[in-house]
């Protein structure tokens, strides 16, 4: 009878074993028979059983696109990705490393948060087959975007061009209004529209939960980089000039005579501080419904125009490049893209990140729409839309000066969260040198 | 289906597992010899408490306390952060709105629930108008954000609205107003939802209070000649007491933590930022934990005597019976 004193331990320690095994989360799909040609992906091994855990910002359709992109991958590899996407990723991928639970693999969306992790000690180094991939299928500018410190740490992976203008061609044509050619030419169109009263030329919408302002800060450094020029850009995005520079707040003026102007702004939505109470995937709409003329933003707009939109040069909406201040010094563009770093070394998180790094991925992604990359292994015919093409022929043209997105490229605390703010507090009446002034005073130390 | 199959079968092992581990100690505590068994038996019952209460409380609490005299690289600074706090104009707002939020929400929510409590004491349908008012309380800080800021929405004069607030008011033809972004009176509109989620608990505890204070008391003031206000001003208020300042304190508390309703509504945009929201944006978005425990710190000390107090009070009650 004594034995039974020792029986409730030995069943306290028989119940936390089982509970250790089922916190292991449950394996998605993935696996399945594998038919296709898998003679593409011998060169990622074999890993039959393991898990790859993937971490984004990536959500929706293009979550869908994406994990349909690695597919094969799984397939032929055995490695099952387990992908989560968040809107909340930005803030949450800090938490969670904190925290001490990371995912395997995170896509970063912006540079800056990579930096912030790769120096808090987070990140692993990229391995070397990665490197060498990257150097081969991306430029060099590409690549030090995903170094920190002298240490790359993550390759790029899709792309996006900014500063798309989206108008409606037809309107255009019915009205013979010209697409312009210069900045000169976008403002004396813009004073057209504005006289001949049909509808105001320009709609913007910065409303995005507590990311909300983004959107304006693609247009500041759309104009920093077309009326300073990429150097003055690079010396901005990385502090050698203050915030506060009167380069800076010239640019701020500049998109202030539109996004200032209540003659100008907002079709469809109201006055000047409802640009601040508009979602930035619902401000486009009004250039379908005749209420607005132009519109600013991304390439990726392409995918909020309601189902059946025809984006072509002779269709429903089409979109010209934000043109140059001085059009003999060419074009200048900018744009984003996510970068893939990785929290384990394991040879699976290794197969995974050789694959996303290689053009076989981009032109799978590519292959299926609403996707772009700077990947130069990448076939533009693969492009699924004429707008595709055109950003990929635009990222692929040597001649191109490229910019990433400086906010992205900034310190977290400005990138993401004073410059946001004080684009909020400029549309809501703060002059912009105070604004420039308090956004300086907000970058980090040292 | 598969899903949800696996997570109940987690909350079985997790509460087996808790069940095991109560009977592993109690097991313990019961073979210890008999000359130190109370000493055992004591510490054994307060171990997991105090182990828990040690790992999840006061490490985190020393912690951030370090912290906030860190820098974003983990370097001291002294007194930078507090500096910080209070010189910087939109940490001094946040402060400020903190402060309206602490006086208003507590207030509002207690006047109004204590109101109704009283309105509807003993009248026809007494359960269906309590459940009325106490419903928001069923709804998550985040929901009722999302929903109050549908009822805010704007859109231009001349373009249909689409919040309700402004439809009215186009209706009156009084034209849209941009509720979320017109600052000071837009931290009002923001408070006005906490109350309306608070004003539920006001109302319930103060109304189970209200039946209690004796009948005898209010119908020999009513026999002393008492009008309705004096019956309720000298007799209900005193009676309830100790219910109000519990009603207030734990508003209080929950006011001056309030997070979700900020940041899901303006993410403390327009000046309209609180210490709560601040302080996870400084730790978290702008990488700058130093300040954000700073922030955290102050938070902490202005709960502290609010808690004390309310301590205090239910100490004093209990020694009354």
């Amino acid at each position: 009878m004594k034995n039974q004193k020792y029986l409730l331990p030995a069943a306290a320690a028989g119940v936390l074993a089982l509970t250790l095994s089922a916190c292991t989360p449950p394996t998605g799909g993935g696996g399945g028979t594998a038919t296709e040609d898998c003679s593409a992906y011998d060169t990622y091994g074999k890993h039959e059983g393991k898990t790859v855990s993937v971490y984004s910002t990536i959500v929706d359709t293009e979550a869908t696109s994406l994990e349909e992109s690695w597919a094969q991958f799984e397939n032929c590899t055995g490695i099952t990705v387990r992908y989560e996407g968040s809107k909340e990723f930005e803030t949450q991928i800090g938490v969670r490393a904190q925290a001490g639970n990371a995912p395997d693999v995170a896509i970063f969306p912006q540079p800056g948060l990579l930096a912030d992790q790769a120096k808090a000690g987070n990140l692993k180094p990229a391995p070397q087959k990665v490197s060498d991939l990257v150097d081969q299928n991306w430029s060099a500018d590409w690549k030090k975007y995903g170094t920190v410190d002298g240490t790359f740490y993550a390759s790029p992976m899709l792309a996006n061009v900014k500063g798309y203008v989206w108008y409606a061609p037809k309107t255009f044509q019915d009205k013979g209004w010209e697409v312009p050619k210069t900045w000169d030419e976008m403002m004396t169109l813009t004073r057209t529209i504005a006289d001949d009263g049909t509808m105001k030329p320009w709609c913007a919408g910065f409303e995005s939960g507590e990311a909300t302002g983004w959107p304006g800060t693609d247009w500041i450094e759309d104009v920093v980089l077309r009326a300073q020029g990429p150097e003055v850009y690079d010396q901005w995005v990385t502090h050698q000039i203050p915030f506060n520079d009167p380069r800076i707040v010239e640019s701020f003026n500049d998109v202030g005579e539109i996004l200032l102007n209540p003659d100008y702004v907002n079709g469809g939505f109201g006055d000047v501080r409802s640009i601040l109470s508009t979602g930035f995937a619902q401000a486009g709409q009004p250039v379908l419904d005749g209420t607005c003329a132009m519109h600013h933003q991304a390439s990726f707009q392409a995918a909020n125009w309601p189902a059946g939109t025809n984006v072509a040069p002779d269709g429903d909406v089409w979109a010209f490049m934000t043109p140059p201040v001085d059009a003999s010094k060419g074009t200048a563009i900018t744009g984003g893209g996510e970068m893939i770093g990785a929290y384990k070394d394991t040879p699976e998180v290794q197969a995974y990140l050789a694959f996303m790094a290689s053009s076989d991925f981009a032109n799978n992604r590519v292959k299926l729409g609403g996707a772009i990359s700077a990947n130069k292994g990448l076939d533009p015919n693969n492009a699924q839309s004429e707008l595709d093409k055109q950003s990929i022929e635009l990222l692929q043209n040597p001649e191109t000066v490229f910019r990433f997105d400086g906010a992205d490229l900034m310190p977290g605390a400005v990138g993401s969260n004073s410059f946001w703010k004080g684009i909020v507090a400029w549309i809501n009446g703060t002059p912009a040198q105070q604004v420039a002034d308090s956004i300086e005073s907000s970058w980090p130390k040292g | 289906m598969e899903f949800l199959g696996g997570k109940l079968l987690q909350v079985v092992i997790a509460l087996a597992v808790f069940a095991a581990i109560i009977g592993l100690i109690m097991l313990l505590v019961d073979r210890a010899p008999k000359t130190v068994k109370d000493k055992v038996t004591v510490a054994g019952f307060l171990a997991p408490a105090a182990i828990l209460m040690l790992v999840g409380l006061v490490y985190p609490a020393v912690r951030t306390s370090m912290l906030a005299f860190t820098d974003a690289r983990g370097q001291a600074n002294g007194m930078d952060n507090f500096v910080w706090m209070f010189t910087q104009p939109e940490a001094v707002t946040t402060l400020r709105n903190t402060v309206i939020w602490t006086v208003l929400v507590p207030l509002l929510s207690t006047v109004f629930g204590l109101a109704y409590a009283v309105f509807i004491d003993k009248a026809r349908g007494e359960r269906v108008l309590k459940a009325l008012v106490f419903m928001p309380m069923a709804i998550s800080f985040v929901g009722a954000g999302i929903i109050w800021k549908l009822v805010y929405d704007y859109r231009g004069p001349g373009i249909e609205q689409t919040g309700v607030l402004n439809y009215i008011r186009d209706a009156l033809g009084l034209g849209p107003k941009q509720f979320l972004l017109d600052a000071p009176e837009n931290t009002i509109f923001l408070i006005i939802v906490m109350v309306w989620i608070q004003t539920g608990f006001a109302m319930v505890v103060l109304s189970a209070a209200i039946k209690g204070v004796p009948t005898e008391l209010i119908e020999a003031a009513r026999l002393d000649g008492a009008n309705p206000w004096q019956q309720f001003r000298n007799v209900t208020v005193p009676g309830i007491r100790g219910a109000l300042v519990v009603v207030l304190t734990t508003i209080t508390i929950a006011t001056l933590k309030v997070f979700d309703i900020v940041r899901t509504m303006t993410a403390g945009n327009y000046d309209t930022s609180v210490v709560a929201n601040e302080m996870y944006t400084q730790a978290f978005r702008a990488g700058e934990p130093g300040r954000g425990a700073a922030l955290a710190l102050v938070l902490f000390l202005l709960v502290l005597p609010i808690v004390v107090y309310n301590a205090r009070v239910l100490r004093k009650q209990r020694e009354i019976r």
